[in-house]
């Protein structure tokens, strides 16, 4: 009787804990007519949240599209699962393309892991929409030409937050402390960073690497404190922002904390009150345009909640990519690689147009440097930035905050 | 000024030991008596902060903090009443398994009920803020956890030591056919530990939620850190484990302080270095049971 008891519950647990597991059921394998897409991004780890938004956005134009009838009478079947970690997302890409049929992959929030799923990309001759990465070198010395990367890069933001600096006068002759993540994404922006410093006036007196597992920052504040910086400059990513972010409130230290990386969920989850400082944004649920507006309704009417700018870069990358299976009748990597190359103009809910830039393969659109709201004038635990000016000025071509030919070493492969 | 930055780092260091001390001393109580490596302990630790923040909401921070732990600790007992009690005896890696499984449960159930982002969790304005004594800072609110566990640690020391109860633990730890023998049953008292175990984890969860990220995944980051912790102080040494936990955090804080990118796998290193030199753990006893 024990036995069968223990065996029970172990059975139903394992069941349970499967189904609960996997989001939707992968077994539901449509037919052959369908157009399958291989979707990875990371929900596990220091990204995991983040990543979960991402997945929300991307089910949510898949299921439009469905229910619009699909790309050309075709159906849209999503395969979508966790990255894990550069290797583990470069198997599942490999695997995606080999066993489950992908036409295409797309997704991503890790520059390391992006950057392995560009590699399986390139040698499968499949295309590969780099939704959330940010690395700028995904898009300089590393770029091929299946890889097509939606995010802002890490030059735009130091770009979009160094202007707002400017306008407070919080850059020249300031000496900033940096807290950098140690993976390529963290060294790429640091160098944009340094850059920026150095173009500006500033100094940079010290710099920690932080491993991405670090959840307690307290021996870093104690350094930051020893180094009497004006002004404390964050380029981790993901959960990181968060803790940094919690702790240095809890610290209460009278430095300005600004940073040149964030995506809006690491800052809601750091509640009203822990955030302040400058930051660069590439989208909030609150710019006021038709399309925007929209989505943000059907959004957070199917899931509660308004989407953070992961689920809005994924839902654009997937309309956007029907569209161009609609214009092309086809989902081959050619014709669609010449599709974009044509840089055809695509809405994405900004008061400009984006478009993928030819050379590079990045979507040139606009950013923006964002304040924190004061708690009392919150309307709800989501209405926590206050948008700056948009970066480029209306006036100046959108590639004037992009790194031109000179300064972006990429030379496409064949 | 470079000692006294140094010294700084290991103040602080000792505070931070202090929080991993809430997690890993339940972990090594549980193994010590009932030979069982709760895998699902990172998994209450959730659970307490889940609870304490959603319960913040209606009855306010401090009774928040209160009444997450002993809710979790409620858990704790079906929990081992249910699941744990069968594995005891068992082989060891069932135990694991089990334990394993059951913290992915919670993990996935965190996500149904709060949804798989993360949730805001702030602390009353009152309590932020650092204080400066001298040349040392400290977080006001670190201040205010450190004396908190001070407080459980005396607690469970007093329970431990100078109550029959604790005698009979100590007993069990060590000797459990001779408790059976002279007929005491073990089981009660089995509930007891657990219990207190996973209301320590979520007590630090629900005092960690305020300056860490609350994400459903968040037991696992702990887990890891407290093992280590329990592995270097050794097995069924309360005191052992409080060193331990002291001793990480000053390590990581040091290590910081003068490697900065070398700092988590500092810990590591250390624990590499005590079981190459001491492989019971810094002041572990030797259990005839596991031996």
């Amino acid at each position: 009787m024990t036995s069968y008891n223990r065996r029970h519950v172990l059975k139903a647990s394992a069941a349970f804990a499967g189904a609960s597991a996997l989001g939707f059921p992968a077994i539901v394998r449509a037919q052959a007519s369908t157009i399958k897409i291989g979707h990875l991004v990371p929900l596990t780890g220091f990204l995991g949240a983040i990543g979960s938004y991402a997945q929300l956005g991307v089910k949510l134009a898949a299921e439009e599209i469905n229910e619009a009838g699909g790309i050309t009478g075709r159906k849209i079947d999503l395969i979508s699962e966790d990255s894990v970690n550069p290797a583990t997302a470069a198997n599942k890409a490999q695997r995606m393309i080999e066993q489950d049929g992908a036409a295409v992959l797309l997704g991503e929030i890790s520059s390391a892991s992006a950057l392995t799923i560009m590699q399986v990309a390139e040698r499968n001759k499949k295309v590969f929409f780099s939704t959330g990465a940010r690395s700028d070198a995904l898009r300089g010395k590393n770029c091929n030409r299946y890889s097509f990367h939606c995010d802002i890069p890490n030059t735009v933001m130091v770009n979009a937050v160094g202007t707002a600096l400017n306008q407070k006068g919080l850059v020249k002759g300031k000496k900033f402390v940096t807290l950098t993540a140690d993976y390529i994404f963290g060294h790429d922006l640091l160098k944009a960073a340094k850059s920026f410093f150095a173009a500006n006036d500033a100094t940079l007196i010290g710099d920690e690497l932080i491993a991405t597992d670090v959840t307690d920052f307290s021996p870093y504040l104690l350094k930051i404190r020893q180094a009497k910086p004006d002004v404390v400059c964050c380029n981790l990513a993901g959960n990181q922002v968060t803790n940094l972010v919690k702790q240095y409130a809890e610290f209460g230290f009278p430095y300005p904390l600004v940073g040149f990386n964030l995506n809006t969920g690491d800052a809601w989850a750091a509640g009203a009150g822990n955030l302040s400082g400058f930051w660069p944004t590439v989208w909030y649920h609150t710019l006021d345009n038709p399309a925007s507006k929209a989505f943000v309704a059907n959004f957070t009417k199917k899931y509660g909640k308004p989407p953070e700018n992961h689920a809005w870069i994924e839902y654009v990358t997937l309309k956007l990519l029907a569209q161009a299976i609609t214009d092309t009748k086809s989902t081959d990597s050619e014709a669609l690689i010449a599709h974009f190359e044509k840089q055809s103009q695509f809405d994405i809910m900004k008061a400009r147009k984006a478009y993928f830039r030819s050379w590079d393969h990045q979507l040139v659109q606009e950013a923006y440097p964002f304040t924190v709201k004061a708690k009392a004038d919150m309307k709800d635990q989501w209405d926590m930035l206050v948008l700056g000016d948009t970066v480029p000025v209306a006036s100046a071509p959108l590639e004037s905050i992009y790194p031109n030919k000179e300064q972006n070493p990429c030379a496409m492969k064949a | 000024m470079q000692i006294v930055f140094l010294l700084e780092q290991v103040v602080n260091g000792l505070v931070l030991g202090g929080y991993y001390l809430l997690i890993a001393l339940g972990l090594s109580l549980i193994f010590s008596v009932g030979g069982v490596v709760n895998l699902a302990h990172g998994a209450f630790y959730a659970l307490g902060a889940y609870i304490s923040v959603q319960l913040t909401g209606y009855i306010g921070f401090g009774p928040a903090v209160a009444v997450s732990p002993l809710l979790v600790a409620l858990l704790g007992i079906l929990f081992e009443r249910y699941l744990l009690r069968r594995f005891y005896s068992a082989d060891p890696i069932l135990g694991l398994l089990v334990t394993f499984g059951l913290a992915m449960i919670v993990e996935q159930m965190i996500r149904i009920i709060w949804g798989a982002p993360p949730i805001s969790a702030i602390m009353p304005q009152a309590l932020k803020g650092s204080f400066i004594i001298g040349d040392f800072l400290f977080s006001r609110y670190r201040l205010i956890l450190l004396a908190i566990v001070a407080l459980v640690l005396a607690g469970l020391w007093l329970l431990l030591q100078k109550t029959s109860f604790g005698r009979v633990v100590r007993a069990g730890i060590q000797r459990p056919d001779m408790v059976a023998v002279l007929g005491i049953r073990l089981q009660p008292y089995m509930t007891t530990i657990v219990m207190l175990g996973v209301g320590m984890a979520a007590l630090g969860g629900a005092l960690f939620a305020p300056i860490t990220i609350v994400h459903p995944a968040m037991g696992a980051d702990v887990l890891i850190v407290a093992f280590v912790v329990v592995v270097i102080g050794g097995l069924g040494s309360f005191w052992g484990v409080v060193l331990a936990a002291l001793l990480v955090g000053v390590v990581r804080g040091v290590t910081i302080h003068f490697m900065p990118a070398a700092g988590e796998a500092s810990i590591y290193a250390l624990m590499f270095l005590v079981l190459l030199i001491r492989p019971r753990g810094l002041l572990g006893e030797r259990i005839e049971k596991f031996e």
